[in-house]
């Protein structure tokens, strides 16, 4: 009965999500207050109807309910109680509804949060935000119904894919699809905008944040991905550029050069088309990554659903909004572009270059992603396109800016002064040259990747903190750094820690593959692997086969690993659990092949990786970047988040601006 | 020139530079990284580049694999069930690897053996890659259209 009502909980959701859709946008082209006012009432009960949804379901796995379908192919009567929860969105449907549930959630917040925007732009972005909800829950009931009962009910669950039973696991997709749908609000006030006919700077100013925030999320959802793929799949890599991870990685190049291009707009109302297009570009590109992990016409190491028909339904979903929008975009651009003129050397200009090679770089990943698919379609033979033409594409790109990234903010907005500039960050730069010059000279046989990593990290992270101390000196105490800015230099510093993490991790690795009996060591530089054999371990629900590796660095011992092969009791499936001694400077890293030979040997993985935490330290950086920036009083959130009534309004940022200059009047133009 | 054209051509100049710069480096590195899928059948009658990397994709033969006692060389068979092609691999082998299981592996053909460098099993024990399912389809058809090829 419980399940049931469940999915009579997402029909309601899905009735209001067309009432939110329609009503509101209709009000707004006609001007009827009472329908524009329908958006916010509706957007509450459509996501009281979705949580509703989603704890019936979560209850249904912590009650093991394996009459439903879902629940009785992805949990077990052996599962564990927190990956219960976790399983809720182990698979295709429950992460859809996850999908769906985040969106409620960030359709609250902007209802909640906006009440000072005019009345038609507020039931516009409702509108276009009940478009995508209501295309969600259409899919969700038609395709991937998560409620649907299995008859007769099986004693016991297949069990949770043994490579999601894990705590990266439990974080990962919700962190990513706050990323993802989040951007379906900067969609939602771009095509709001193009609907209504103006790009008011406080409407730029007030989706700024919203942007801020759902890139942050992206960033620490693909951040946590690429963590769990380093110390679950066991292969010690970080990043695979398989089409699932290149998914999640093309909005969020875009959403890097949204974020840059809205500042542009919202201080000096330049690049307003663009920053529209990219808001529109970000939001597509999501649901095109939704689009290729759900409809499985790509091979990949993640693809977990493949089914034709939801394939199909997304297609068709994706033609719509892409199309659509471009559509509007085509039909009401002209009528919001302009700006104000900048000169070659400015700051406007060092973010057009930082937009065009971020749009470049989503537009080379996304060529290389669908390359297989063209390739398919064409006849031409079943094309794989490989990791290096990633890698190649991308740290070309990403050269011209990481060595202009440190003049941004030297630049002044309108007219820079190149020489001004260069003179302020020479330290940054002769301490880059010199730091290198001195590593190679030292250490000797260091790579030159590595060296240029150094040197560039050197560079961005310098020049970031040469900036603060500039600062610093020239603005009166208190008024020194704003929120804004400080987000800016952390998100920077991110980048350089990065740097430094991925050319050092990518040049200097060790990794070999023996051959090893019980009681042999290996050397690695100054360590020693010794291998001690491999003994029976038991989990809660799985039974293992566990080495014991001792790792001894000039005699003394300064790890004891232990490396897993895992049987999940009721799945075939075999699972490596490798173990690692993390460290800030260099990780140890072991996991087991596979048991060789009739003396007890087993094929044996060892890597010992230089600075990798570094990678994901500068991913939390750039995370926290994000985050700080969008807490900036110019934008309100924090005000309004203190209280959230109408009244309590942040006079300096927000500057109140009634009557409304537009609401009362119909739609200019249609 | 007023301020809005020159910033105009700034633009539309740099916009320019950028999309011949990608063009030009996305077409060298897709040319240099494209790496195209072949079954056992395809191999034999000479469809691979020889030399040239490539992947081959099929099914592990039963009993077919071999390892060696003294290092991490593994010799096993890869078939489409109708022809078969030796595979030499030294490394450490997915979890999902083993006999009747579908695999891609990448790497060239070397005295008549694919020395692969590389061997993925997808995560699903019942799955099969939709290129490696519709290469051994490929290979049936094939096989059906030869005078006496029933199997």
């Amino acid at each position: 009965m419980i399940p049931e009502l469940g999915q009579f909980a997402l029909i309601l959701a899905l009735l209001l999500s067309v009432v939110q859709c329609v009503l509101p946008l209709i009000g707004a082209h006609s001007g009827n207050r009472a329908l524009m006012a329908v958006a916010r009432p509706a957007v509450a009960g459509q996501t009281v109807f979705v949580v509703a949804a989603f704890a019936i379901l979560t209850y249904a796995f912590t009650s093991q309910d394996f009459s439903v379908a879902y629940v009785a192919q992805n949990s077990n009567s052996l599962l564990p109680w927190f990956y219960r929860f976790s399983a809720v969105w182990g698979a295709h449907e429950g992460s859809l509804l996850l999908w769906i549930l985040i969106l409620a959630v960030w359709s609250v917040a902007v209802a909640a949060f906006s009440r000072h925007l005019p009345a038609d732009f507020m039931a516009r972005v409702l509108g276009v935000l009940g478009f995508i909800s209501c295309g969600f829950l259409l899919f969700t009931l038609l395709t991937s119904n998560p409620f649907a009962r299995i008859l007769p009910v099986p004693a016991d669950g297949i069990d949770l894919n043994p490579m999601l039973q894990d705590p990266g696991l439990i974080m990962h997709p919700p962190m990513l699809y706050m990323g993802y749908v989040g951007f379906s609000v900067a969609f939602a006030f771009a095509i709001a905008a193009l609907l209504g006919g103006r790009l008011d700077v406080r409407w730029v100013r007030w989706s700024r944040p919203w942007t801020n925030i759902a890139w942050a999320f992206l960033t620490l959802g693909i951040a946590l991905g690429s963590w769990w793929a380093y110390y679950t799949l066991g292969w010690g890599g970080w990043w695979f550029w398989d089409p699932v991870e290149n998914a999640s990685f093309m909005p969020w190049l875009v959403g890097t050069a949204l974020i840059h291009s809205q500042a542009v707009t919202e201080k000096r109302g330049s690049f307003r088309a663009w920053t529209l297009l990219l808001a529109i570009f970000a939001f597509s590109l999501s649901l095109l990554g939704t689009f290729l992990v759900r409809s499985g016409v790509l091979t990949s190491v993640h693809a977990f659903a493949t089914d034709p028909e939801r394939g199909v339904f997304i297609l068709v979903f994706l033609a719509i909004v892409v199309g659509g929008s471009l559509l509007i975009y085509a039909l009401r651009a002209p009528r919001v572009a302009g700006g104000e003129p900048f000169a070659p050397v400015s700051r406007e200009t060092a973010l057009l270059v930082n937009n065009l090679m971020f749009a470049c770089a989503a537009a080379t990943v996304l060529l290389g992603t669908l390359y297989p698919i063209i390739g398919d379609a064409f006849s031409l033979g079943r094309i794989s396109v490989g990791p290096p033409y990633f890698a190649f594409m991308f740290i070309m790109l990403m050269i011209p800016v990481v060595l202009l990234l440190p003049f941004g903010p030297f630049l002044k907005w309108r007219q820079g002064n190149p020489v001004a500039a260069m003179k302020s960050l020479l330290p940054a730069l002769v301490t880059a040259v010199v730091a290198t010059l001195l590593a190679w000279l030292l250490v000797g046989d260091l790579p030159v990747k590595a060296l240029a990593g150094t040197a560039a990290s050197l560079w961005v992270g310098l020049g970031i903190l040469l900036f603060a101390l500039s600062r610093w000196r020239k603005a009166a105490p208190g008024r020194r750094f704003t929120p804004e800015m400080l987000g800016m230099i952390c998100a920077h510093l991110g980048v350089a820690v990065f740097v430094a993490g991925v050319m050092i991790v990518e040049s200097t690795s060790i990794e070999r593959d023996v051959r090893m009996v019980p009681n042999q060591g290996v050397e690695i530089g100054s360590l020693t692997f010794q291998f001690e054999g491999v003994h029976e371990a038991r989990g809660p629900n799985f039974t293992a086969e566990q080495g014991t590796i001792t790792v001894t660095e000039g005699g003394r011992t300064i790890a004891t690993l232990h490396p897993q092969k895992r049987q999940y009791m009721r799945n075939a499936q075999v699972q490596t659990e490798a173990a690692l001694k993390p460290g800030v400077f260099r990780d140890l890293y072991v996991a087991l092949g596979e048991p060789v030979g009739d003396d007890g040997a087993w094929a044996v993985r060892i890597y010992v990786k230089p600075f990798v935490r570094w990678i994901w330290i500068g991913a939390l950086l750039m995370m926290l970047g994000g985050f700080v920036a969008a807490a900036d009083k110019r934008f309100g959130v924090v005000a309004r988040l203190r209280d959230t009534s109408p009244s309590a309004r942040d006079g300096s940022a927000n500057s109140p601006a009634l009557p409304d200059p537009e609401s009362p009047l119909p739609n200019p133009g249609t | 020139m007023t301020p809005t054209r020159k910033r105009r051509l700034i633009i539309i100049s740099l916009v320019l530079a950028a999309v011949a710069v990608a063009a030009g480096l996305t077409v060298l590195a897709l040319q240099q990284n494209m790496t195209y899928l072949y079954s056992p059948s395809e191999v034999e009658a000479g469809e691979a580049p020889t030399g040239a990397r490539f992947r081959l994709g099929g099914v592990v033969l039963e009993h077919s694999i071999k390892r060696a006692d003294d290092s991490l060389q593994v010799d096993f068979i890869v078939t489409d069930r109708f022809h078969q092609m030796p595979v030499k691999y030294t490394g450490i082998l997915p979890d999902l690897f083993r006999e009747g299981q579908s695999i891609v592996a990448s790497g060239s053909v070397e005295d008549g053996r694919f020395v692969a460098t590389e061997v993925l099993a997808k995560h699903d024990e019942t799955y099969m890659p939709k290129e490696v399912a519709d290469a051994i389809a490929k290979a049936k058809d094939t096989h059906a259209a030869e005078p006496g090829g029933s199997h």
